[in-house]
């Protein structure tokens, strides 16, 4: 607010003797200056309001307004300083407005300034709403302001009060050409419109800087660097009207966002996800003929001077995973910078918006939880603001961006489990609930709907949700992820493990069952095989140490056991023959079978002969050629034999 | 292969099988291999998921190319609406003023997958928007692929054959060319249908299974449902069935695999209604009831043979069979095609038979890139060693002769003809290749590392032996065999290896390069070597979505039009759906006409807009201007007034000074060109240089008459006019 003002353009002041309202918590310095000046030189009226109503007599002594047409939101801030003139206590001030600007306030505040003439006094914020006082005309509509105490007769009282309109610029001529300056027409009563006598007043009205077409030049009219005062006017009566019209150029970007729908999702895991989608239109003056892209580039200062290509956004510090799009995809045109106090987000819509042209867009980002949820009584506390970040000036840039919405829907998304919501809204919203269903989601998250029309920076002031939350629902979604997959392993063991088949007597069935038990048999055997050639290899492991140690004992020892032990398995392997002889569904690798325990048999004879050979030679004393002499024929019989049992068994492992 | 790995010392396993662990020492050897196998396919199968993702990773999750944004628009009218009004949507929003009926011109297989994967991903609690879906499916089914290559491999020849090339179709750039995550065209189901059903088909010829080949007919239903390359399968099925007849391989198995098949996939692809009834109308489908005849007259045969007994009489009854059958079978074609009730064979069909067709009888199939002949090039680019392999894969397919590799080879040599002669075809050759290079890898690599095993047995037979002569004995064992062979195979491996892992580099670098651009957002790299990017398409189509009249009727040239009615949400007049010749030379006829004569055209279409699309100022060179002879061309096929010589200067195509005079004053030079020459776009080049083409243009002062410009995109790649209302008669 204070830099709206601060940045303001436009100022149009009025002041009025009748009801004295302040308004604004920060006014810029060239305003209260003007203000109090006009304070200053108030005059004392003593008449009545016609009127009287439940009010005691009062009047306006001293307004000034201020009107801040900067932007295409025209910002109204009258300093009022009100008297009561007539015998009774007041407690509430009336202002009036014609009711075709009535319909185009979007907001209006009043402050109260305790420090009687001091500068830096504490002010209050005043309730200030629209009331129907009984005999009043019905084309203007009534704001009653109550005062925090009750003004005595004679009594003072000086209020500050901004008032916002929207849509109150209107481009003139309608249509205008890309290289064109938009002209656009404010129309305001010279007098400020008031049931009390005014005793002195003055209006102001500051204009962008830009050409000036035209303003009314009465009543006492003055155009100074591009402000315009009218006044000071004294003594007026109540009602007193005097039409204004002040036709300007303004290369304001008319930004108004037709809806913008916000939609903040609480996460209890740490995050705060806002996501906007906003539905923007220029509002100015409507682009006619065409549009050229060489003149825009080459001179788009001058030609294109009404379009604006790039918006900014005050985010809250620690944003994060921001993005911007729309319905078809990303837009790539944004810049992003940050720092501990504050994210700053600038975007540039996919072509610079003229005049009439529209845009959609969706901005989103996330937010650390801590920074926006309390604990409050037991209860969770969602503090946030309510407007859109987007903010209305550049500092450092001729375009100052504004934005006015036409509606807003302010969406938050509480976790699933929440209950107890409810919400406290500085301002009058339309509120609503919805459930939203997202990831994981079964009963739905509770969606609170503040609806909000006519919406301007003004509004963007925090806003509490209040609701209850049970810590324990957080674990309810990992919890249904991991018995999900807990019962899809379970039933894939389960589908591993039973026998789905329909018929169980039918002849694939009882050959699959078959073929089954057969490979499970050669499995055995294969098992056995090589349990024997284990056994071989330590009757070899044997004979090298009688080679080396000469230990015949030993050896002997090492026979007797490797013999038990072949006696076994052989023992074990006997039934399995038996049944894959037997077995038709073997049939094919039956004879396989066969010739490997036959060869391994064989081996089982070749080994125990070389063995007693050895030994025997050992025994004998013979020479080490001698012995290899003598085992050499047998020794190579064996590693043939060994070469076709481990083929043999490559074979059966891969059938 | 991960059964090899158990039994001893022996080399690392081919591809990716983890070496076993102690731990697993305890399985047993079968389900020691059963978990390597699973885990190497679940690896391949997050890998040929994984590459399909950059294009997300650098761009965003966005729809690709041109027909995509088709589809993607139908899946979304799907989405919300219902399969019903799916099936009966009339779409006004293309071919204005004929529009176009969508349900009866499509083929809603991918559609009607997305939605399902969208629903039950929905149902499962899983919020996720259906661009998502659609961007996914691609990648999703290209997994699944691998899981059929690899049954196909092991079905064909054995388990490691399969995951061989389950591995190297999941990163073949042929296939991921049309599979890259957003390129959601029908391509992306259909090969993993056509692999599909072709696995199923040869499991039910090697079973004679009843249900298999049932099942394959359902494989079929969802091939033709979701592309017309299901013609492929219905033509190269039947001539296998026949190689197989002529080479004396008829079996029952053969019988009632291929009758179950082509009977009740007949029924059911009759249920499209894009298809309908051209199984039995059709030129293209004739090839298969012919087959299905000569079947049964087959089984006829056998049965007079199995009566007979006798070869004479039987030989005699051949021959008068054969020709009876041959001459009903000639006679009803010929009456049928005389008669219109068979329909002749499409231009697509023949283009693919004659690569020079299309160039003389059908410019508009001609016009369109991917439809062009192969070159060496991109074989090359988009099989890499497969190509190499291919060739020593059938060798080993020729060795093993069975029914299952006769089909593999079959549908090899084929698909790679049909590769040759159309770019887009390396797509369905792919499977193929990558199938039979499989089988050579596999192969290969198994022998020589039996060699390997042999010898290390033989060598750890030799160590366990203490005495020195035993070596002897071993070394005359080794003798049997050549020399060097040890050291020969392993060098072959390791080359082998080599070549691997080229591959694997050469996929992921094509993939990274060339198929992950959505080519709808074009980079660039910019003078500093950062990254510029235009977006400019969605720059335009977001403006016509945004700031034209909802019933706006927008004119360009047909490769835009599924984009411009998906994004920008306006009617076209033709888009990429090129159902109508005439229509579309009516457009092209506009564009190369006076602007005074396209004005009348433009009126009799309602035109609202018109939008071309210009790079001469950035040099993107797949611009109008340089598509406009083939507008010319289709204008000229339906219009004789417009000429292409005309345009032409001495048979050459220019813009600049020396260009033609129609050429300078034709609607879509002075819509590219206008108010260019003011334009400097090249530091030390004059105003007007046209960067795209590298010449100064014409024409610099161009006026217009009856359009003006509506908007530019920031880098004019898309210019939109609109077409002004008529002037007042009086």
């Amino acid at each position: 607010m204070a830099m709206l003002s601060r940045f303001a353009f436009f100022l149009l002041w009025i002041s009025v003797l009748s009801s004295t309202t302040h308004s604004e918590l920060v006014i810029s310095r060239i305003d209260r200056r003007v203000c109090r000046s006009t304070v200053l030189s108030v005059f004392r009226v003593l008449d009545d309001p016609k009127p009287a109503f439940f009010l005691g007599s009062m009047r306006a002594i001293g307004l000034s307004d201020v009107v801040d047409l900067s932007s295409h939101i025209v910002r109204a801030l009258f300093s009022l300083k009100v008297e009561n003139v007539g015998s009774k206590v007041v407690s509430e001030v009336l202002l009036a407005f014609p009711n075709m600007q009535a319909k185009n306030l979007a907001a209006i505040k009043t402050l109260y300034n305790e420090g009687r003439g001091k500068v830096k006094a504490s002010s209050v914020n005043l309730p200030t709403t629209v009331v129907e006082p009984e005999g009043m005309p019905p084309e203007l509509t009534f704001y009653s302001v109550s005062l925090p105490k009750g003004l005595e007769k004679g009594g003072t009282v000086s209020l500050d009060v901004l008032a916002v309109f929207t849509h109150s610029l209107q481009p003139f001529p309608e249509e205008i050409t890309q290289a064109d300056g938009q002209l656009v027409v404010y129309q305001d009563s010279a007098y400020y419109l008031s049931p009390y006598t005014v005793k002195v007043q003055t209006l102001g009205i500051r204009l962008p800087g830009g050409r000036v077409e035209s303003y009314t030049k009465f009543p006492n009219a003055k155009l100074v660097d591009s402000e315009i005062t009218y006044g000071p006017f004294e003594n007026l009566p109540a009602f007193s009207y005097s039409p204004v019209i002040v036709h300007f150029e303004n290369n304001y970007p008319f930004a108004v966002a037709h809806e913008l729908v916000r939609e903040i999702e609480i996460s209890h895991w740490g995050n705060v996800q806002i996501t906007e989608h906003y539905n923007l239109v220029h509002g100015g003056a409507k682009t006619k003929g065409g549009f050229s892209r060489l003149d825009y580039q080459a001179r788009s200062s001058v030609r294109g001077a009404s379009s604006f290509n790039h918006l900014i956004f005050r985010l809250p510090p620690r944003a994060h995973s921001i993005y911007y799009r729309d319905e078809i995809g990303n837009i790539s045109t944004s810049h992003f910078w940050g720092d501990s106090r504050k994210t700053q987000l600038e975007i540039e819509p996919r072509f610079p918006i003229f005049g009439g042209w529209k845009t959609s867009f969706t901005i989103g980002y996330g937010l650390p939880l801590q920074d926006f949820l309390f604990k409050v009584d037991g209860k969770r506390m969602l503090n946030i603001t309510f407007g859109s970040p987007m903010d209305e000036v550049i500092v450092d840039n001729l375009i100052v961006k504004a934005n006015a919405l036409s509606k807003q829907l302010n969406k938050v998304v509480l976790p699933e489990g929440s209950n107890g919501i409810s919400a406290s809204v500085p301002f009058p919203t339309k509120q609503g609930e919805e459930i939203k269903y997202s990831h994981l989601d079964i009963v739905g998250r509770p969606v609170l709907v503040l609806e909000k029309s006519n919406v301007v920076p003004e509004h963007n002031l925090y806003f509490q949700v209040y609701y209850h939350f049970n810590n324990l629902s957080l674990l309810g979604e990992p919890m249904m992820l991991i018995s999900g997959f807990f019962l899809l392993f379970v039933a894939c063991i389960v589908y591993m493990h039973t026998d789905m088949s329909i018929s169980k007597s039918s002849a694939s069935y009882l050959a699959k069952i078959q073929l089954e038990e057969v490979q499970a048999t050669v499995q055995q055997i294969q098992n056995i095989i090589n349990q024997c050639l284990a056994v071989h290899d330590k009757l070899d492991a044997s004979l090298r140490d009688l080679s080396r140690t000469g230990d015949v004992q030993s050896c002997k020892i090492a026979r007797k056991t490797a013999d038990a032990q072949l006696k076994e398995l052989v023992k074990e392997l006997k039934p399995l023959v038996t049944f894959l002889h037997h077995s038709p569904q073997a049939s094919h690798i039956w004879p396989k079978v066969e010739e490997l325990v036959a060869k391994e048999k064989d081996m089982q004879e070749k080994m125990f002969l070389r063995h007693s050979t050895v030994v025997d030679c050992f025994e004998k004393k013979l020479g080490g050629r001698e012995i290899e002499n003598r085992i050499a024929s047998q020794q190579q019989k064996l590693a043939a034999l060994r070469q076709e049992v481990d083929d043999l068994l490559e074979f059966l492992d891969e059938i | 292969m991960g059964a090899k790995a158990e039994n001893g010392p022996k080399p690392p396993p081919p591809l990716s099988s983890p070496p076993p662990f102690k731990a697993l020492v305890k399985l047993k050897t079968k389900q020691q291999e059963l978990l390597i196998r699973a885990a190497a396919l679940a690896l391949i199968y997050v890998l040929a998921f994984a590459i399909r993702l950059f294009s997300v990773l650098r761009y965003e999750s966005m729809i690709h190319e041109f027909d995509p944004y088709f589809n993607y628009r139908t899946t979304l009218f799907l989405t919300r609406n219902g399969f019903y009004e799916f099936w009966n949507w009339f779409d006004s929003e293309s071919w204005y003023p004929l529009g176009r009926i969508i349900g009866g011109t499509l083929y809603p297989g991918l559609m009607v997958t997305a939605a399902l994967i969208y629903r039950a991903l929905r149902f499962l609690t899983f919020a996720i928007h259906i661009r998502e879906v659609c961007v996914l499916t691609a990648p999703f089914f290209a997994s699944n692929t691998t899981l059929v290559a690899y049954f196909f491999g092991k079905e064909i020849w054995d388990a490691g054959a399969g995951l061989v090339a389950a591995a190297l179709i999941a990163i073949c750039p042929g296939y991921i060319s049309r599979s890259v995550a957003g390129s959601y065209d029908n391509e992306g189901v259909a090969i993993f249908a056509l692999l599909f059903t072709f696995y199923l088909f040869v499991k039910a010829v090697n079973t004679g299974s009843l249900a298999w080949s049932l099942a394959s007919a359902f494989g079929y239903f969802y091939m033709v449902s979701a592309w017309g390359g299901y013609v492929f399968i219905i033509n190269l099925i039947p001539l296998y069935v026949l190689v197989l007849l002529v080479t004396g391989r008829y079996s029952m198995r053969l019988y009632v695999a291929y009758n179950c098949m082509y009977v009740l996939g007949m029924l059911l692809a009759m249920q499209i209604r894009f298809v309908g009834f051209q199984h039995v109308q059709s030129g293209e489908h004739m090839a298969a009831m012919g087959v299905f005849f000569l079947m049964q007259v087959f089984y006829f045969l056998y049965w007079v043979k199995d009566m007979l007994n006798d070869t004479k009489l039987f030989q005699s009854f051949l021959q008068i069979t054969l020709t009876c059958a041959i001459g009903v079978g000639t006679l009803a074609l010929g009456i049928g095609m005389a008669s219109g009730y068979i329909s002749p064979w499409t231009g697509r069909f023949y283009s693919l038979l004659d690569p020079t067709y299309a160039k003389d009888h059908i410019p508009i199939i001609a016009s369109v890139s991917e439809h062009q002949p192969t070159a060496w090039s991109s074989f090359m680019f988009d099989f890499h060693i497969l190509l190499i392999l291919f060739p020593a894969g059938l060798y080993f397919c020729f060795k093993r002769l069975s029914d299952a590799t006769i089909f593999i080879v079959m549908y090899g040599l084929t698909s790679m003809y049909f590769a040759s002669v159309m770019v887009r075809l390396i797509l369905v050759a792919a499977p193929a290749v990558c199938l039979i290079s499989a089988i050579a890898i596999s192969a290969t690599i198994k022998n020589l590392t039996t060699l390997i095993r042999k010898k290390s047995k033989a060598a750890l037979t030799v160590s366990s032996k203490a005495t020195s002569n035993l070596k002897a004995s071993a070394k005359a064992l080794l003798d049997q065999s050549l020399p060097f062979q040890e050291n020969g195979a392993i060098a072959l491996l390791v080359g082998a290896f080599y070549l691997l892992s080229r591959y694997a580099i050469h996929c992921t670098w094509v993939t990274s390069e060339a198929y992950s651009s959505p080519s709808i957002v074009l980079a660039a790299r910019g003078a500093h070597g950062g990254r510029v990017i235009f977006d400019d398409y969605r720059e335009a189509y977001y403006w016509l979505r945004q700031n034209t009249p909802p019933d706006a009727k927008v004119m360009s040239w047909w490769d835009y039009g599924y984009q411009i009615t998906a994004m920008g949400n306006r009617t076209v007049i033709v888009d990429n759906n090129t159902w109508n010749n005439t229509h579309i030379a009516t457009v092209g006829r506009a564009m190369s006409s006076y602007e005074h004569e396209a004005y009348e055209i433009m009126q009799s279409l309602d035109v609202d807009y018109v939008l071309v699309v210009f790079g001469g100022l950035t040099g993107y060179s797949s611009d109008d201007i340089n598509k406009f002879l083939w507008m010319v061309r289709i204008g000229g096929g339906v219009f004789p007034v417009i000429k292409e010589p005309d345009y032409l200067v001495n048979g050459e195509y220019r813009v600049d000074k020396g260009a033609a005079p129609k050429m300078l004053n034709c609607l879509m030079y002075k819509l590219s060109y206008y108010r260019f020459g003011e334009v400097t776009t090249e530091y030390g080049k004059p105003a007007g240089y046209d960067r795209a083409r590298g010449v100064e243009i014409g024409n610099k002062d161009i006026k217009l008459e009856y359009l003006e410009e509506a908007f530019t995109t920031s880098n004019w790649i898309i210019r939109i006019y609109k077409v002004k209302p008529p002037k007042n008669r009086w």
